[in-house]
């Protein structure tokens, strides 16, 4: 449905993203400001031109109801702009703006979504997000639930430990050539992978992903408007999300059916893909969706070191899609998987494919 | 319409209660206290606003577009989403925008006697405003465009919070025109 | 490629009232999506989409609850879209799930905001410490009641506009049976000696707190065109939002409102909203902001609104631009829900489903909804016949 050619085309024509392990020399509204700005600036688009703004972001994560709120500054929303926001990661403030643009009544977008999991316990936050009657009242923490997915899989024989230490040490290497990657090692080793204790047994550190502080902001435009602003736009394809159950007990954990969903409805299974950018808190969760998205050695997979490189939760996922749209956009690649992740195990997924042409 | 009160729909399947709690009072509902914690860190905006508030000055944000004056100061001009960098001392005089008078009490502030006033308060040199206790005069001589002075806590009691000014007391200075006032101050010089 | 036409085939409500001890949120909610499905003629499979908005998460102490509700919305398979808009979020809610038909994305969606405040502390979500500023504001009331002060003061309203304002909620009240307030005996006496909250606020004069959830389907012209039950067709949609503290803001009419307000009708072709439009639904939580409202919105001349109150023009009862005939927010007010609330009553007045708070023969109406310090709008306005 999502990828039917009926769609009017819509392109990122900019992005801009910054990471960092804790954001101490300005505020999240300072630092969008920033973003916004630049992100703006380089395609010359003012707030007044943006057809449509839409955001994501988390009350619980920033630990303060309406937090939202006060990043609506970072836009300068004056004159009054059309404007929504989702409790959720940026992708999918993306989509919603895609969405829009799709009605044919403006023709570019801003989108953004920022996080600072430093302020807050993530393993206290996260657990608010289960079953509030039956399973957040145990205080599970998200590891935990990682963990218990990683040790599924393994006793499945459907990934090994190795394969894991693997997946950490991509992450690691690809991550050494990106700014916003907060662990990141040109030299990892394989063996100290190997040899890393468990943290929450299967996971080692390594196999978890570093929280970090950031912000991401994406400008999408349509047609003409878009080959107007960008020599090389980085053209939505396909775009789709899913969810599965909650309950734990009750879905495969060692399979995410959603993503695998979300991406035959994206049209994935047309032509090869250069590279993907996929979402997840472990590394175990990431060979999951390589099973389901089926990519093969010709795909480069998180080249920016994904999100177990820098994890900024709310904004991970629409990073996820900027660090493919600015390989298009500048020519390193042409057609890319982004895709973001909400809820425990792989419960939400969205994917988004974009090219150049 | 349908009635508000109709029963759900029935299950399709019925749900078979194990004989070993079949006798049990079902559980109605569940408590289940929550406690999180979060470390604020203020940016260097705000800090140097609360190092300041220390020593009893108050310090606003000058935008960089048309030097509007915000306090206190968030680092960013909300109208075009700039960053602001200067920083412009302000008197701790000023006058009451809007205000009302509240008379129920505020959880964890058992220092404030209902009812009290809540007044958005405009200092000389600021072009918005924010919320203050306005008290030392009788609630109802209180009216928009009332001239306002900080009363501080003693010098002893002074820290790097908001707390530094304990309320606004009238200064017994003619009121600025309602017209003028607040919000309103701004549209007469710029329009 | 102009927009695809979009229709609201069902709307399912819960009772509204302070404590919905016999369900869980997920009950709560699939009780207003089922009855929005059964006034659709619809089975959940054919959903394609689930759009779901409440208020913080903090009230009810659930982070991100669309994930823990997927199952209980059939949204397993399906796209689920949590929007989070601050007070406006009902309305905003129902604009997206709009703009998914509209955009030819989905052809059936359902949309659903709720509230469980019994189950929620809505004390220990506002309050989180903010370190850096004095919280000196008892509640929203504290922030909007200077704003309603400025208003009196510039419009020189009689200071009994707003009691009149809630008594006339509260009869309209009497006739929703879902509205959470059935005050049968309350007099007009009564409101104003209602102890002062926040002055000119009186107890009286504020919302209530409720649990409850609103649900609505949404589909497009074709769907519209089969429908067992009359629908009710979009006629425009729009979104504004400012910020709430700059330099020469107007609180109490935010170029916010006045801007959403004027793109909407203009999408409706209205010119002339006092005529054309025969029931309104506006976000009203504190009596004064009806007779604000309406002249933001353009139904009544700047400082002339509350004369719309004083002589009966917003009532039920014969007035020429009935407000609230549900009873509005003032009676029933499950915040997450309160803005779909209004747009869906608005529908239910087009279809001529409102029951005995119908105005007859509606044939456009207003559902509005409005967030934050004021600076969240988000407006539509459905009509009987297409656009």
């Amino acid at each position: 449905m999502s990828k039917s050619n009926s769609f009017r085309d819509v392109a990122v024509v900019s992005v801009a993203s910054h990471q960092t392990k804790i954001l101490s020399e300005v505020n999240e509204v300072q630092l969008m400001a920033d973003l916004i700005s630049n992100c703006r600036n380089s395609v010359g688009v003012t707030q007044e031109e943006i057809g449509f703004t839409c955001s994501g972001s988390s009350d619980f994560l920033a630990g303060q109801a309406f937090s939202f709120v006060h990043t609506l500054d970072s836009v300068g929303a004056f004159p009054p702009i059309s404007e929504s926001h989702v409790e959720m990661d940026g992708a999918f403030a993306l989509y919603e703006a895609w969405v829009k643009l799709q009605i044919g009544e403006v023709d570019t977008a801003l989108v953004y979504s920022y996080g600072k999991p430093s302020a807050g316990s993530i393993i206290d936050v996260l657990a608010t997000q289960l079953d509030p009657y039956y399973v957040s009242p145990l205080w599970p923490d998200c590891f935990s639930i990682a963990a218990l997915q990683a040790r599924l899989l393994l006793d499945k024989g459907l990934i090994t430990l190795e394969k894991m230490a693997e997946t950490s040490m991509r992450s690691q290497k690809n991550g050494s050539d990106n700014p916003n990657a907060v662990r990141s090692s040109k030299d990892v080793s394989f063996e100290n992978l190997m040899n890393e204790p468990a943290i929450v047994d299967p996971l080692r550190a390594s196999d978890i992903s570093e929280i970090a502080d950031g912000g991401c902001a994406i400008i999408l435009a349509a047609g003409d408007k878009a080959k107007s602003l960008c020599e090389r736009p980085a053209w939505i394809k396909g775009i789709d999300h899913r969810v599965d159950s909650h309950t734990l007990g009750v879905r495969d954990l060692t399979r995410s059916p959603s993503a695998f969903l979300a991406a035959e409805k994206a049209g994935i299974n047309t032509d090869r893909l250069d590279l993907a950018e996929i979402h997840g808190m472990t590394s175990a969760q990431e060979l999951i969706l390589e099973k389901e998205f089926d990519l093969n050695e010709e795909t480069k997979v998180n080249l920016s070191g994904g999100s177990l490189a820098s994890d900024t939760m709310m904004a991970s996922g629409l990073i996820r899609i900027s660090e493919v749209a600015s390989r298009i956009i500048s020519g390193q690649a042409d057609r890319g998987l982004a895709h973001a992740t909400s809820g425990p195990c792989l419960q939400q997924n969205l994917v988004c494919i974009l090219e150049g042409e | 319409m349908t009635d508000p009160n109709s029963p759900p729909a029935p299950l399709s399947q019925q749900v078979k209660i194990p004989e070993s709690i079949s006798g049990l009072e079902p559980v109605r509902s569940v408590r289940s206290p929550i406690r999180l914690v979060y470390d604020f860190v203020p940016s260097p905006p705000v800090q140097e606003y609360l190092r300041s508030y220390s020593k009893k000055k108050i310090l606003g944000h000058r935008s960089p577009i048309d030097g509007a004056v915000f306090v206190p100061p968030r680092g960013v001009d909300p109208r075009h989403g700039v960053l602001i960098e200067e920083s412009v001392e302000l008197s701790d005089r000023g006058h009451v925008g809007n205000f009302c008078v509240t008379h129920l009490p505020i959880p964890g502030r058992d220092d404030l006697d209902t009812p009290y006033v809540s007044a958005w308060i405009h200092l000389d040199g600021a072009n918005v405003g924010f919320l203050g206790l306005v008290a030392g005069c009788e609630n109802d001589e209180v009216h928009i465009g009332m001239r306002v002075q900080a009363v501080w806590k003693k010098e002893e009691e002074l820290g790097n919070t908001a707390e530094n000014i304990l309320f606004w007391k009238p200064t017994g200075e003619p009121a600025v025109p309602i017209e003028k006032a607040g919000n309103r101050a701004w549209d007469q010089t710029n329009e | 490629m102009s927009a695809e036409l979009t229709a609201v085939l069902g709307v399912g409500q819960t009772k509204y009232s302070s404590t919905r001890g016999d369900v869980s949120i997920a009950g709560l909610c699939r009780e207003a999506a089922y009855r929005a499905l059964e006034d659709a003629c619809l089975d959940w499979k054919e959903i394609d989409a689930v759009v779901i908005g409440k208020a913080p998460d903090f009230f009810e102490g659930v982070m991100m609850p669309e994930l823990y509700l997927a199952e209980a919305l059939g949204a397993v398979g399906k796209p689920i879209l949590r929007v989070h808009t601050a007070g406006s979020v009902g309305g905003s809610t129902a604009l997206v799930a709009a703009s998914l038909i509209q955009s030819r994305v989905h052809e059936k969606v359902l949309t659903i905001g709720f509230e469980k405040q019994s189950e929620s502390n809505a004390t220990w979500a506002l309050s989180l410490p903010q370190p850096f500023s004095v919280s000196i504001n008892a509640g929203a009331g504290g922030y909007f009641s200077p704003i309603i002060r400025q208003y009196m003061s510039r419009s020189g309203a009689p200071e009994l506009i707003g009691c009149m304002v809630a008594f006339k909620d509260r009869q309209h009240a009497l006739k929703n049976p879902y509205a959470h307030l059935h005050q049968n005996d309350l007099t007009f006496e009564e409101v104003v000696d209602s102890p002062m909250l926040w002055n000119p606020i009186r107890y009286s004069e504020t919302c209530p707190s409720s649990d409850g959830a609103c649900a609505m389907v949404l589909g497009n012209e074709a769907s519209g065109d089969r429908a067992e039950n009359p629908v009710a067709w979009v006629h425009g949609t729009a979104m504004r939002s400012e910020s709430n503290n700059f330099p020469g803001r107007d609180e109490v009419n935010p170029l916010a409102s006045r801007q959403c307000a004027a793109d909407v009708f203009r999408q409706a072709g209205i010119t002339n909203p006092l005529k054309e439009i025969d029931a309104v639904e506006i976000y009203v939580p504190f009596s004064w902001y009806e007779p604000m409202w309406l002249e933001s919105l353009g139904f009544a001349e700047l400082d002339q609104g509350w004369r719309m109150v004083e002589d009966g023009t917003t009532s039920l009862l014969g007035g020429e631009l009935p407000v609230n005939c549900s009873g509005g927010v003032l009676s029933s007010n499950p915040i997450g829900a309160s803005g779909m609330i209004r747009f869906a009553e608005a529908a239910l007045q087009v279809r001529g489903m409102a029951g005995d708070h119908q105005v007859d023969g509606a044939k456009k109406s207003f559902g509005h909804a409005y967030g934050g310090g004021a600076q969240y709008f988000a407006m539509w306005i459905v009509g009987a016949e297409k656009p």
